[in-house]
């Protein structure tokens, strides 16, 4: 007799937990065979809000900790994953060929080397970004601050602060090495972030989301939502208390949409168009960290 | 408002403060040439008439200071072009073509400049777009010597600018003089040498110019900000359409006559005067690259959403309301110095002005004190007069929106303290530095930008609620804290969201110092190493 599998439910990261969406909706995520894979929450505007609300108030004590201690915890991050290669593998290779073609279609020329990869390499080129950026969290601040040579008596230096809450929206493709490599630079600096997982193929996502909340990650620093990008986008930049956007391969229309709507409040929009995920001397840098600090700088006289 | 080493004028009965380094000190590394400004000396009163304000008493009588005005003959002429391609348009005439730019502070016209159209815009994007090639192909170095020679033609004729900026904006020539020209000067001269370096200033990235850059400019610190935008995008390969605000046009274009003697290329900076219709235009100009602004946030937040469906890059630099903290452990005397430098300096008209004064509790009245007596000494009256503290507002416009504050401060039940009794002339726009007290959080004074001399006093009692206050304001661009322990000033500098944070002084400037805000303060840094980051693609 064969044994009938036991058909998992995904459910969100919000704030450490993982409730379903107070919607109650789920949606089927279908293998090759068009068979119900496993189901994966559906998430609402009000989960959206309630990731942003936890976020909010998780960033400062996040962003308080010392660089050395945000630079375990994101280790400790690849540490669990690494635990969760095969199911992370298996999770990406388990969507519809036609699903990847299309999210391959939509990351345009830069694809070819993605095409390249191999749901395995992308495991290992994932973790080994979350590996790299641990290492930035107690450096960034020494390459992207400095102190200014003012003419007059005066110390006066420059250094990176956090943001503050950040909403990541990952490409279609590549759905785990897309969306670590938009929030780890992130997080790294000492924002919090509210992402949503790739349309195409959730899953990944939310095992990654299993191994953050098994590591020494703070509740409400990361917050990963599923459901249909679109439905969501609307709600995200009118969102006074949302202060950046990361994201990657938007369409035109909703690139224009989110920043008009950024520009309500001044949200700092980042779009990366045509980056290759796998290629590490593009995605590998202090330069993902700047565009989530603020450089603070501060005068103080000098004398005796 | 002493920025660059000039004393205040009260220092001479009484002020501890004044001997501080910080307040003292100088900021200029290049002085601008000839500048032995001598105060006036006679003892003759200024003003026969002028009464004596209570508070002010102190300083009464025998201690009056003779006019001394800035002698200088400024040339300005009857009408202006814009300046396209290395050359000058003609000047348009009628009324809606040309518009009259006044001295606010006796509101006689200087001159009349063309409003900018549609089509000046484009011929102006055009001719940057036509310059780029060439510009971007010149070697660094060489690029860096035109950088070089502008900000040594500036120094050259910095008196006649200083002269110029003074009238057409209304600021006291002491500051136009020993603040504003200098640090144009100096902004050249710190860009000059990055145009060969900046390869050392992107780790690990080449930096490509940005291309066309649509700057457009506000009215407080006319040439500064020109300087502001200008020096870093010619420095990094950039060529630029420059647009001056509608009241303060002259310096700009005066600028654009230094541009030709030094022979940039044409082209590679343009400069067109107008209105906001001009800015629109360059906003929504498809031919530009990248638009930079600096100016209120509603204006910044619609050019957000006009440049939102396009590859333009955007930097804005937009208002605030900044907070300035008073802690009981500080020198009570230098951060009553610091308050005035933060909130008179320029009339008020600064977008990082420390216009919400926290006082903690303990020490309150004594620096309400202090302040009031501080106040009433602060000559107001012709920018021209080199003893003048506090010009002439900027425009008519401008002052109905400080008064309508004023108004409102009253109606919302804070109370006005106008120690200030300076004798006004009899036109132009003018207003006595002044604060208010009894000030809630909620007031309208404590929530929006005046941008005037008018200061905003509330008391706090912990460092937490002290940073709490700073912190409840959708703006972010800078803040002050006055304690003499080191740790705390530490502590509360980090906690403060602003970009910029002055610790025991106040409205200090510098070349290499980024400037810039959080939140609706704007994004992107202007000045130093960060400043490159908005001209660059890395």
């Amino acid at each position: 007799m064969t044994r009938i599998p036991v058909l998992k439910t995904y459910k969100l990261l919000i704030n450490g937990a993982f409730p379903r969406s107070e919607s109650g909706r789920s949606l089927p995520v279908l293998d090759k065979k068009d068979n119900v894979l496993a189901h994966v929450a559906h998430a609402s505007r009000k989960d959206l809000r309630d990731a942003v609300e936890a976020a909010r108030a998780a960033q400062p004590k996040w962003a308080g900790a010392t660089a050395y201690n945000r630079g375990q915890v994101l280790y400790r991050l690849a540490e669990m994953m690494e635990g969760k290669r095969e199911e992370l593998a298996e999770a990406i290779a388990s969507v519809p060929f036609e699903a990847r073609a299309q999210a391959r279609a939509r990351t345009g020329a830069a694809s070819k080397r993605a095409r390249s990869s191999t749901p395995s390499l992308e495991v290992s080129t994932a973790i080994d970004r979350v590996v790299h950026y641990a290492g930035w969290a107690d450096k960034y601040g020494q390459v992207l601050g400095c102190n200014n040579p003012v003419a007059g008596p005066f110390y006066n230096f420059t250094s990176p602060e956090p943001t503050g809450v950040v909403v990541c929206l990952p490409p279609d493709g590549a759905p785990l090495l897309g969306l670590l490599s938009l929030i780890v630079p992130v997080l790294c600096a000492g924002n919090a972030v509210v992402t949503l997982a790739s349309e195409a193929n959730p899953i990944p996502s939310m095992i990654l989301a299993e191994a953050a909340a098994t590591s020494d990650m703070p509740g409400g620093i990361l917050n990963i939502l599923t459901g249909p990008r679109a439905e969501l986008i609307p709600h995200i930049t009118p969102h006074r208390d949302v202060d950046a956007v990361h994201a990657a391969n938007l369409s035109a229309e909703q690139n224009a949409a989110l920043r008009a709507g950024a520009a309500e409040n001044l949200k700092r929009v980042t779009v990366r168009e045509g980056v290759v995920f796998a290629d590490n001397d593009a995605c590998n840098s202090p330069w993902w960290i700047e565009p989530f600090v603020e450089f603070k700088t501060m005068w103080h006289p000098v004398s005796a | 408002m002493w920025a660059c080493g000039q004393r205040p004028p009260v220092a001479r009965y009484d002020s501890p403060m004044s001997s501080h380094p910080a307040t003292g000190s100088s900021l200029k590394s290049i002085s601008s040439n000839g500048h032995a400004a001598s105060n006036g000396s006679a003892e003759k009163p200024r003003e026969a008439t002028r009464p004596p304000a209570p508070a002010a008493s102190a300083f009464a009588g025998g201690f009056e200071y003779a006019p001394a005005p800035e002698t200088v003959k400024v040339e300005i002429k009857e009408r202006y072009g814009h300046y396209i391609s290395g050359g000058w348009t003609t000047a348009s005439t009628g009324k809606d073509a040309s518009f009259a730019t006044i001295n606010p502070a006796n509101e006689k016209t200087l001159a009349h400049v063309s409003q900018g159209t549609d089509k000046d815009v484009d011929a102006a994007v055009k001719a940057a777009r036509a310059a780029l090639p060439r510009w971007q192909a010149l070697p660094a170095t060489e690029r860096a010597k035109f950088l070089f020679r502008i900000a040594r033609r500036i120094q050259e004729r910095a008196r006649e600018l200083a002269v110029l900026e003074s009238m057409d904006s209304g600021k006291p020539i002491k500051e136009s003089r020993d603040v504003d020209i200098p640090l144009v000067a100096a902004h050249f001269f710190y860009h000059a040498g990055w145009a060969d370096k900046l390869q050392f200033a992107f780790h690990g990235r080449t930096p490509s110019p940005i291309g066309v850059c649509g700057q457009i400019i506000p009215w407080n610190f006319p040439l500064l900000m020109a300087a502001w935008k200008l020096a870093p995008a010619l420095a990094c390969g950039s060529t630029c359409v420059l647009k001056p605000a509608e009241t303060t046009p002259l310096t700009a274009l005066r600028l654009a006559e230094i541009l030709e003697e030094v022979d940039l290329p044409p082209g590679v900076v343009n400069i067109v005067t107008g209105d906001g219709r001009t800015g629109a235009a360059i906003v929504n100009h498809p031919g530009v690259d990248k638009v930079a602004f600096t100016g209120s946030t509603d204006v910044g937040k619609k050019i957000a959403a006009a440049t939102a469906g396009t590859k333009k890059k955007l930097t804005l630099e937009l208002g605030g309301k900044s907070a300035h903290i008073i802690f009981e452990d500080a020198s009570l005397d230098q951060a009553v110095e610091g308050i005035i430098q933060g909130i008179y300096f320029n009339q008020g008209e600064v977008c990082c002005a420390g216009s919400r004064l926290l006082v903690q509790e303990s020490v309150l009245e004594e620096v309400t004190k202090k302040l009031e007596l501080r106040l009433a000494s602060l000559r107001v009256g012709d920018p021209l007069d080199k003893n003048t503290d506090v010009g002439a507002v900027n425009s008519a416009q401008q002052l109905a929106t400080i008064n309508k504050y004023l108004k409102l401060g009253e109606e919302e039940g804070a109370t006005l303290c106008r120690a200030n009794s300076s004798t006004l002339p009899g036109s132009g726009y003018w207003c006595r530095p002044c604060f208010f007290t009894g000030v809630q959080p909620s007031h309208t004074i404590a929530r929006e930008e005046i941008f005037g001399p008018v200061l905003s006093v509330m008391s706090f009692r912990t460092v937490d609620e002290a940073i709490l206050r700073a912190n409840n304001t959708p703006y972010g661009l800078a803040a002050g804290v006055w304690t003499d322990k080191g740790s705390k000033v530490l502590d509360i500098a980090k906690k403060l969201q602003a970009g910029v944070v002055w610790c025991n002084t106040y409205n200090k400037f510098d070349p290499a110092s980024p400037f810039g805000g959080y939140k609706e303060s704007g994004f992107g840094r202007e000045g130093g190493v960060h400043g490159l980051r908005g001209y660059v693609t890395l």
